[in-house]
């Protein structure tokens, strides 16, 4: 969890993917489309992947995208599309200073 | 039932059969002439050869209408067979279309052809529930009816597309290739398909002229509901494209290779393994893109107040009411 914890506080946004997810490709664009840039760590092409995603399932974060914003675990894929609906979504990433506007 | 050649007939005691083989050979001495001495015992030998020719003749007769009788019961098998095969062939294909139909075996088989059916059969009950709501939603409004009163009716149609999620929810494990199909709904509705279902952006699109007056904070909240329902919209479309060409790519890599026969066998299946994995999720996107709808109209529901929900709930039942409308007149149209 440490390794988890480390890589997620080091930018306002983070998503943990695999190369192979296609979802976690539509989350990706959807980040895009907001002006953020997320850091990306792919956990199949990541030395530490295995462990990562093996902290992640033990936290009960399921599968990815696993997305964490300001540090702080904000779900996967349905949790992210809810939030940008009710708006939340782009909250956040202002709080976090990963967008502006 | 005793069977009988063309040749030998069946008798009932040894006599006759020893006089039918004598018969047999004197049937080449037939013409043989009686001296006028034994004319007498030619009378005798006459009768015995009537009574003789008699039976014989109904001996034939009785083994020749056993062998139709056979002959019949063994072309009614047959008809009985063929007839057997094709109900057989009909209830495959009949499973194969999702029509349920119990069975006493491969009931594994029977339930990937039922998902198809059983939520055609649930959606039909449930826009018929959904039409019912709005009817009497329509005549609260009309009725100016409380606020208190139509938030109850509000709630429950709310309530009630809560439940077609659910629904499709379901049929997206059983079958999410009829989903994406759009074969659940008509023809017209099926031209604005956007993964499996309506597209939440357009709805709104619909809805903005037609919710007047509204708060300049009410406005704000629907033109963003509208951008993130079409950016949430456009991240899953690219998503799919994503795992189209990610498909495309696994189906066309290392055809014909020049290794070993073995090689190309494990590389088939290593391909199918991978293709079938991506298949598979594709109902995570059917999914989402569900989710999507239901939290928009969610969404919706909180921007607007409980007489505008009311008028949004309406408007939305008469479009697409009018593009199943739409379809049954394009079905029914009239062709050279």
């Amino acid at each position: 969890m440490d390794a988890v914890r480390d890589l997620a506080s080091k930018k306002a946004a983070v998503i943990f993917t695999r190369s192979s997810c296609c979802m976690c490709h539509s989350i990706k664009t959807l980040f895009y489309e907001l002006g953020a840039s997320p850091a990306i760590h792919e956990l199949d092409h990541d030395a530490n992947g295995r462990e990562i995603e093996r902290a992640l399932r033990a936290q009960g974060y399921g599968s990815v995208p696993a997305v964490f914003i300001g540090g702080r675990y904000v779900g996967s894929a349905k949790d992210v599309i809810s939030l940008h609906v009710d708006g939340s979504l782009k909250q956040m990433l202002m709080d976090a200073k990963a967008i502006w506007f | 039932m005793a069977d009988a050649s063309p040749r030998t007939d069946i008798s009932t005691d040894a006599d006759t059969d020893e006089k039918n083989q004598r018969f047999d050979r004197g049937q080449s001495t037939a013409l043989v002439a009686f001296d006028s001495s034994d004319r007498s015992s030619d009378r005798s030998k006459d009768k015995m050869d009537q009574k003789t020719l008699r039976r014989l003749a109904q001996n034939r007769e009785a083994a020749r209408k056993s062998r139709l009788r056979k002959k019949a019961y063994v072309q009614q098998l047959e008809s009985s067979r063929l007839k057997l095969t094709q109900l057989e062939q009909e209830l495959q294909r009949a499973r194969q279309q999702g029509i349920f139909i119990s069975s006493s075996g491969d009931q594994a088989h029977s339930m990937s052809g039922n998902g198809a059916m059983a939520f055609d059969v649930e959606y039909a009950r449930w826009l018929e529930d959904h039409s019912r709501q709005i009817n009497e939603l329509r005549s609260a409004v009309n009725s100016h009816a409380s606020d208190t009163e139509l938030r109850i009716i509000v709630d429950g149609i709310m309530a009630h597309y809560d439940e077609i999620f659910r629904l499709k929810s379901n049929a997206a494990k059983a079958d999410v290739f009829h989903l994406l199909s759009g074969m659940w709904k008509t023809p017209a509705e099926r031209c604005f398909l956007w993964l499996g279902g309506f597209r939440s952006s357009e709805l709104l699109k619909l809805l903005v002229n037609q919710l007047e007056p509204l708060t300049e904070q009410q406005i704000l909240g629907i033109g963003n509901l509208q951008q993130s329902s079409q950016q949430a919209e456009d991240a899953l479309s690219q998503g799919m494209e994503a795992l189209q060409q990610s498909l495309a790519d696994t189906l066309s890599s290392g055809s014909l290779g020049s290794s070993g026969s073995s090689g190309n066998v494990a590389n088939y299946m290593g391909q199918m393994a991978m293709a079938m994995g991506k298949l598979g999720t594709l109902e995570g996107f059917i999914r989402q893109a569900d989710n999507l709808r239901q939290q928009t109209l969610q969404q919706m529901h909180r921007i607007l107040t409980t007489r505008q929900s009311a008028r949004a709930l309406l408007a939305i039942h008469d479009y697409f009411s009018r593009l199943r409308a739409l379809s049954s007149l394009w079905l029914a149209r009239p062709r050279e």
